[in-house]
């Protein structure tokens, strides 16, 4: 206990602020993939229209996303919204901003790449059958994009969970800030706490992360045509 | 009716752009009749039945079947459809149900018919393909004759007044050929309805009652088979056909073998 400067953990509220930390850190990353998937849902479909303007404007958006970092994106909400607008933004809804940008952004191109994977022989032996526009999406078009779709879109969300230790870079009270604040206070009583702060932060992003992949890949498996 | 049953192409005009494929058609196709269409590569067979489903725009004519228009934009094209079952080259089953999913989904869902019914019809549809075995595997366990097969079970589920079938065994390896084409004479000898775009020539022989030879848009020669294999009346026909055989290279004739020349 001593050697890792675990001891830390259970002076005063040390544990409970740490998992409060995580709490926000989770609470962000919910709300943003929560807003991601649905949105991102329609911003792909609006990606497969043939319309030249609505090919424009995703393309943009999609390299606006690719491109920049989240940390420039959100050093660009957070600071730059306060000054330029000079509107105060708290940091856990320009957190919550940026993170939906993203994943709008990834998980629309998801869901186009998954509808436009389907075949045209797809659709036309299914109107060959007599099959209605509608029936031929519900029974034949949608099932099969979902089946490419939601493991992609697990994926996606393990890493939008992963990003979240972002936050910490603008000052949002999240896992990694508690740690450090942690690890600060007891630098002189506790100097090895540093190992056993940053290895319980490890352990909790694991036990987010872990059972979310474990169930990526086991859809992976059962849907793979 | 008096047209019951009956498909009537009256001067089909199709286009791509500046390419006319389809110039000035006209067939009429009766009950119980099977019409092999022909012709080189590119000429528009595959259009020409993809017109007749209402899965192309055209550009001129009408197609008729049971006096009713065939069109693409109508809001009715589905409620036609049902009377076409297509075969395509590439069978496109529905990777994502099974054998007998495949089969009964379309009257299930299009045509409301009862459920219990419907795969009680799909199995005997399987059982006569030779597939009742696979009714609950994906398609991705079957070979490609089988899905083929399955491909044709699934058009007949719907109880088409007539079958399109486009080069049906043309993606298939050579040994799966004849299972395919088997079924398809079963179905012709019980006097179904059938247009059928082919290059398996013996088997356009042995199945049609008409064979037609469309070259530039046109049909440009028809007649039953005996006449129109044995005996072309176009020059392009007769060029056409001569595609289709070789001349022997050889230029060592083998000697034989006493016993072989003594059997023989
Ligand atoms: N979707 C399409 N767009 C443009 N041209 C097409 C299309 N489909 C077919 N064509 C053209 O129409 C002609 C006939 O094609 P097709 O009906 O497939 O011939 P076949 O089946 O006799 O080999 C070809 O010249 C082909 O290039
Ligand atoms: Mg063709």
């Amino acid at each position: 206990m001593e050697l890792l400067g675990l001891d830390v953990l259970f002076k005063g509220s040390n544990a409970m602020r740490l998992l409060q930390g995580l709490g926000i850190a989770v609470e962000i990353s919910i709300i943003s993939v929560v807003i991601s998937l649905i949105l991102g849902m329609l911003f792909g479909i609006f990606m497969t229209w043939k319309n030249p303007v609505a090919k424009v404007i995703s393309r943009i958006y999609l390299e606006i996303v690719r491109i920049m970092p989240q940390l420039v994106l959100l050093f660009i909400v957070f600071f730059g919204a306060t000054r330029a607008l000079n509107i105060n933004i708290s940091a856990e809804l320009s957190s919550i901003i940026v993170f939906s940008f993203w994943g709008v952004g990834e998980m629309g191109d998801l869901v186009r790449g998954s509808l436009e994977s389907i075949p045209k022989h797809q659709y036309e032996s299914a109107a060959a059958l007599g099959m209605t526009k509608g029936q031929i999406y519900y029974h034949i078009v949608i099932p099969q994009a979902v089946r490419r779709l939601i493991p992609m879109s697990i994926n996606l969300v393990t890493r939008m969970i992963k990003t979240t230790s972002l936050i910490l870079m603008i000052g949002v009270v999240e896992v990694m800030k508690v740690g450090q604040q942690i690890i600060e206070a007891n630098r002189m009583a506790s100097p090895n706490a540093v190992f056993g702060i940053y290895g319980i932060i490890l352990l909790l992003y694991f036990l987010v992360c872990w059972p979310i992949s474990m169930l990526a890949r086991h859809l992976e498996k059962k849907w793979s045509n | 009716m008096a047209n019951e049953g009956v498909l009537r192409i009256e001067k089909l005009r199709k286009s791509f752009g500046d390419n006319v494929v389809i110039d000035g058609l006209d067939l009429t196709v009766q009950p119980g009749e099977v019409v092999v269409v022909i012709g080189p590569s590119g000429c528009g067979k595959s259009t020409l039945l993809r017109c007749i489903n209402g899965l192309e725009e055209i550009q001129g004519g009408r197609i008729l079947l049971d006096d009713q228009e065939v069109d693409g934009r109508s809001k009715d094209i589905a409620r036609i459809r049902q009377k076409l079952g297509m075969v395509f080259q590439s069978y496109d089953l529905f990777p994502h149900k099974t054998i007998i999913e495949n089969v009964t989904l379309s009257p299930i869902v299009v045509q409301k018919r009862p459920k219990s019914e419907v795969i009680a019809e799909g199995e005997a549809l399987l059982q006569r393909v030779g597939l009742l075995d696979k009714r609950d595997d994906y398609p991705r366990q079957l070979s490609g004759g089988q899905k083929q097969r399955v491909a044709i079970a699934r058009a007949l589920a719907m109880k088409p007044e007539i079958m399109l079938l486009d080069e049906i065994t043309a993606a298939l390896d050579p040994e799966m050929v004849h299972e395919v084409l088997d079924v398809i004479l079963d179905l012709a000898r019980e006097g179904k309805t059938m247009i059928i775009v082919t290059h398996e020539m013996s088997f356009a022989r042995a199945v049609a009652d008409r064979v037609i030879f469309l070259e530039g848009g046109h049909i440009v020669e028809e007649g039953i088979p005996e006449q129109f294999f044995t005996n072309p009346s176009t020059d392009r026909a007769r060029a056409f056909l001569r595609t289709f055989e070789f001349d022997a290279v050889r230029s060592h004739v083998p000697k034989l073998q006493e016993n072989d020349a003594a059997s023989a």
